[in-house]
């Protein structure tokens, strides 16, 4: 099953950018692309001189052996663009959730707990807006006000110019720890760094989930249950926390496995807004250059990522629900 | 928590202080390091302009030629040989992969040069071994051979006589490398570190690059010419241009690469900040056909150009970003004939000068609009429907027509338009990389004379201009080639768009370069 929705999903990939207009060879040489001697030179150096699924049928064959070519632009292999940038992506992607599970459930709990009351109806209203703003607008006005009016958060970027540090594992949080001099200045750096675009990727996450959480939540205190646990004097915080939110985590554990995929497109909007230097931006900035390398590479790799995300989700599910653990 | 944020604060501004570092956010990440192998400003800014020096380089800010690695030169038209005597006591720049043990010399310009010329030199094939830049400025079948005389002194034959060569010279790919370099990291098995890793002679040496985010250059202390007084030099990649200008305004960077347009007046109004404007490297035109009937009548061109209101367009296809053109190169070039008069909008002398070519009533013709964005035409269609009620206004009903990028490229070098939109973007600043590459006749064979027009007055100036190495000499021939241009009209000379600059006004000694890339060398903040 996994091999088939890979398939599919090189086949997207392949054929996607290949329909959306705009000639790789032309934005390589520029207005020198008039020259048909060059254009066709260069064309038959990309590999682009052949029929389109002879082209695939290389891509395929290639990436079978763990080839997924070369960058057009840069010239390096794909694998090793792709993994140059993924600890960033993935440390945004980690932040972002962190901040749509930790305010994102607390907050559905108290809205469901207070129903119909104005806390329950400015959360959800707030969730709504926070659902409903486009990242790139909600980007620029997280700059504006924290970075260039506050002057809080840098505007952009992973880590100011003034320090100079190696990476070591590719996750600036945890190398700025490794560091043998400046540790704690260089990590307030990553993460004043990291708190605008994870805000700005983390709301739709946050806002989703507790509107999830609340209506779960809903649901499960009118359970019978509840109200036995209630009776038999079991303490508010044990009764919402043990007997309600273990139950209701179920449909919000989906959710959350399902807002994890769709981060990707997030990080490609987040990336790009704050010039973080991940996946995302990668990707786009490839679709600009219609490197078709880079995009056939990156999304194959982007998809495989997802469909493990989603089978650890399965996992999870499995370990959270006992009745699907018993079936 | 305040008290440790002011703190850190604090810290910060203090190591800042201690180093003068320059940041220049850029519009996008170097495909490489290595200008050979690139066509692109953005890696050229990167690697050419920073890290590496060429035999001869354009003066700051304008396309004058100055001696670099090469301390002179002469030509001899007769044997064409360019002679040129090397600098000595220019140190390479030592990385940790690498320290020179010697100076730069003649091998280094052979081993540079030859690389891209020659398919048994040992890094030919490596990173690729394309040199699209080389070949398309037909470098490898100018050059018949080079040789070294001495450590210091080296000899180039060519295979025509053809005194732009010496601009080619100063272009990016003309860099030269360390063969040393190249030596060592062939035998250690790695030769692209040549390419991604770079060793070179120029104000700044490469440190480090992390992808999509940084590259950082520290100051060249044995550089041999002006040190820079800056001690590091880093690029903050910041592809999205609203980012860029937020970036300085709460000054993490120094200087931006193209600025949005439409931000601009936002940015004079800042009193921290300045805007730097200059015409572009650039043309746009409208091409007429000149093989084809009617656009084959002088007295048809003439009306066209004077029928179109093109101070208009300015405003509303180019939003008061380029200037009016009135010859086929940019103000900027030497050799710019200024004297040239200029068609003036005239719709009454377009209908009187269509009656006398036998066309009281107008005609219909096909106008090709451009099918994409390009740096000199930001609209093409939007330029199309203003030509189109212009011209109607004189009676000629045009049918605006487009294609898909290559189909109009290649229909347009077949010559199978009546008249079409295009333009270019200079190389080396010489006019014969306008002249000929667009209006010679060689061009009309080549495809790149839209026009198609071969005008055997005009060609004998530019070819002859092309020939000798005076440039008060060629300067006088390409102003009398203009002036050719100008009566016999094979186009509609629209604009020269313009190249924008914000930073802040700290920074001190910065020149917009005529050919759109930014050096830092001369730079300093205040």
């Amino acid at each position: 099953m996994f091999l088939i929705t890979l398939w599919g999903i090189s086949i997207v990939a392949f054929s996607l950018i290949r329909l959306v207009p705009g000639d790789p060879v032309l934005l390589l040489l520029g207005d020198r692309g008039a020259d048909p001697q060059l254009y066709a030179e260069m064309k038959e150096a990309l590999g682009l001189h052949l029929p389109v699924y002879r082209q695939y049928f290389e891509f395929i064959i290639n990436a079978l052996q763990g080839n997924l070519g070369n960058s057009v632009v840069s010239r390096t292999p794909v694998l090793e663009e792709f993994f140059a940038r993924f600890p960033a992506t993935l440390e945004l992607t980690f932040m972002a959730m962190l901040i749509g599970i930790t305010l994102g459930i607390p907050l559905g709990v108290l809205a469901a707990i207070n129903r119909n009351k104005v806390f329950d109806y400015s959360v959800m209203f707030t969730s709504l807006i926070g659902y409903s703003m486009p990242i790139f607008w909600w980007g620029l006005i997280l700059i504006i006000v924290f970075s260039v009016t506050l002057g809080w958060t840098p505007v952009a970027g992973r880590m100011s110019v003034l320090y100079d540090i190696e990476p070591i594992t590719g996750f600036m949080l945890i190398d700025s720890l490794l560091q043998a001099e400046d540790k704690g200045a260089i990590f307030f750096d990553a993460l004043r760094h990291l708190a605008l675009p994870a805000i700005a990727m983390g709301t739709i996450p946050m806002a989703l989930i507790a509107r999830i959480t609340r209506s779960s939540m809903l649901e499960i205190l009118n359970e019978d249950y509840m109200l036995t646990a209630r009776a038999k004097g079991v303490s508010k915080l044990r009764l919402y926390m043990i007997h309600g939110l273990r139950n209701a985590l179920i449909p919000i554990v989906t959710v959350i496995g399902l807002l994890v995929s769709s981060l990707v497109a997030g990080a490609i909007l987040t990336e790009t807004i704050f010039s973080f230097p991940g996946i995302g931006k990668w990707i786009l900035h490839s679709i600009t250059a219609r490197d078709y390398p880079v995009i056939q590479g990156g999304i194959l790799l982007i998809g495989a990522l997802v469909i493990i995300i989603n089978l650890s989700v399965d996992l999870l599910y499995v370990a959270i629900n006992p009745r699907v653990r018993v079936s | 928590m305040l008290r440790i944020a002011v703190l850190l604060m604090l810290s910060l501004t203090l190591i800042a202080a201690k180093k003068k570092t320059f940041v220049y956010c850029s519009e996008g990440s170097p495909s490489t390091f290595n200008p050979q192998i690139a066509m692109d400003g953005t890696t050229f800014n990167a690697s050419s302009k920073t890290v590496y020096n060429r035999l001869v380089e354009f003066k700051r800010g304008s396309t004058d030629i100055l001696p670099a690695l090469a301390t002179s030169w002469e030509y001899d038209n007769k044997s064409m040989i360019w002679t040129f005597n090397l600098r000595r006591g220019v140190k390479w720049h030592s990385s940790k992969r690498f320290s020179p043990t010697r100076e730069f010399n003649a091998d280094d310009v052979l081993f540079s040069l030859n690389r891209m010329r020659l398919k048994t030199h040992p890094y030919h094939k490596v990173s690729g071994g394309r040199y699209e830049y080389f070949e398309a400025m037909e470098m490898s079948k100018l050059i018949k051979d080079i040789v070294k005389i001495n450590d210091y002194k080296i000899k180039i034959s060519l295979t025509k006589n053809f005194s732009p060569f010496l601009a080619n010279l100063a272009m990016d790919f003309a860099s030269i490398l360390s063969k040393e370099y190249g030596d060592k990291m062939l035998k250690a098995g790695t030769p692209e570190m040549v390419d991604t890793h770079p060793i070179g002679t120029g104000v700044f040496v490469f440190q480090k690059y992390a992808k999509d985010s940084m590259i950082r250059f520290t100051a060249n202390k044995n550089y041999f010419g002006n040190k820079t007084p800056l001690d590091e030099l880093v690029f903050s990649i910041t592809v999205d241009k609203n980012v860029r200008i937020q970036k300085l305004k709460t000054g993490e960077c120094h200087l931006v690469a193209y600025p949005a347009v439409q931000s601009l007046d936002e940015i004079k109004k800042n009193k921290n900040l300045v805007v730097l404007e200059q015409e572009g490297s650039n043309v746009a035109y409208l091409g007429m056909n000149t093989k084809v009937k009617p656009f084959d009548n002088l007295l048809v061109r003439r009306a066209i150009n004077h029928a179109l209101n093109r101070k208009s367009y300015l405003s509303t296809v180019y939003k008061n970003t380029a200037v009016l053109a009135k010859n086929p190169i940019p103000p900027t070039l030497w050799g710019y004939n200024d004297k040239v008069k200029d068609y003036e909008y005239n719709p009454d002398l377009a209908k009187k000068l269509l009656k006398q070519a036998g066309y009281p009533k107008g005609f219909t013709a096909e106008l090709w609009t451009l099918p994409v964005q390009r740096p000199y035409m930001p609209d093409g269609k939007k330029a199309g429907v203003l030509m189109q009620a212009d011209l109607a206004k004189v009676g000629i009903k045009v049918k605006l027509v487009t294609y898909d990028w290559p189909t109009y490229l290649s229909k347009a070098s077949a010559g199978e338009h009546q008249m079409l939109q295009l333009g270019w973007s200079g190389d080396n600043g010489d006019p014969d990389n306008f002249l000929s590459v667009l209006l010679s006749c060689a061009g009309v064979e080549s495809g790149a004379n839209n026009a198609r027009w071969c005008d055997k007055e005009f060609d004998s100036y530019i070819r002859k201009a092309s020939s000798i190495t005076n440039v008060s000499k060629r300067s006088a021939l390409y102003k009398k080639a203009q002036l050719r241009f100008k009566e016999q009209a094979p186009w509609v000379v629209l604009a020269h768009a313009k190249v924008f600059r914000a930073m802040s006004k700290r920074v001190r000694g910065y020149k917009i370069d005529p050919l759109g890339s930014d050096r830092f060398d001369g730079v300093d903040l205040k």
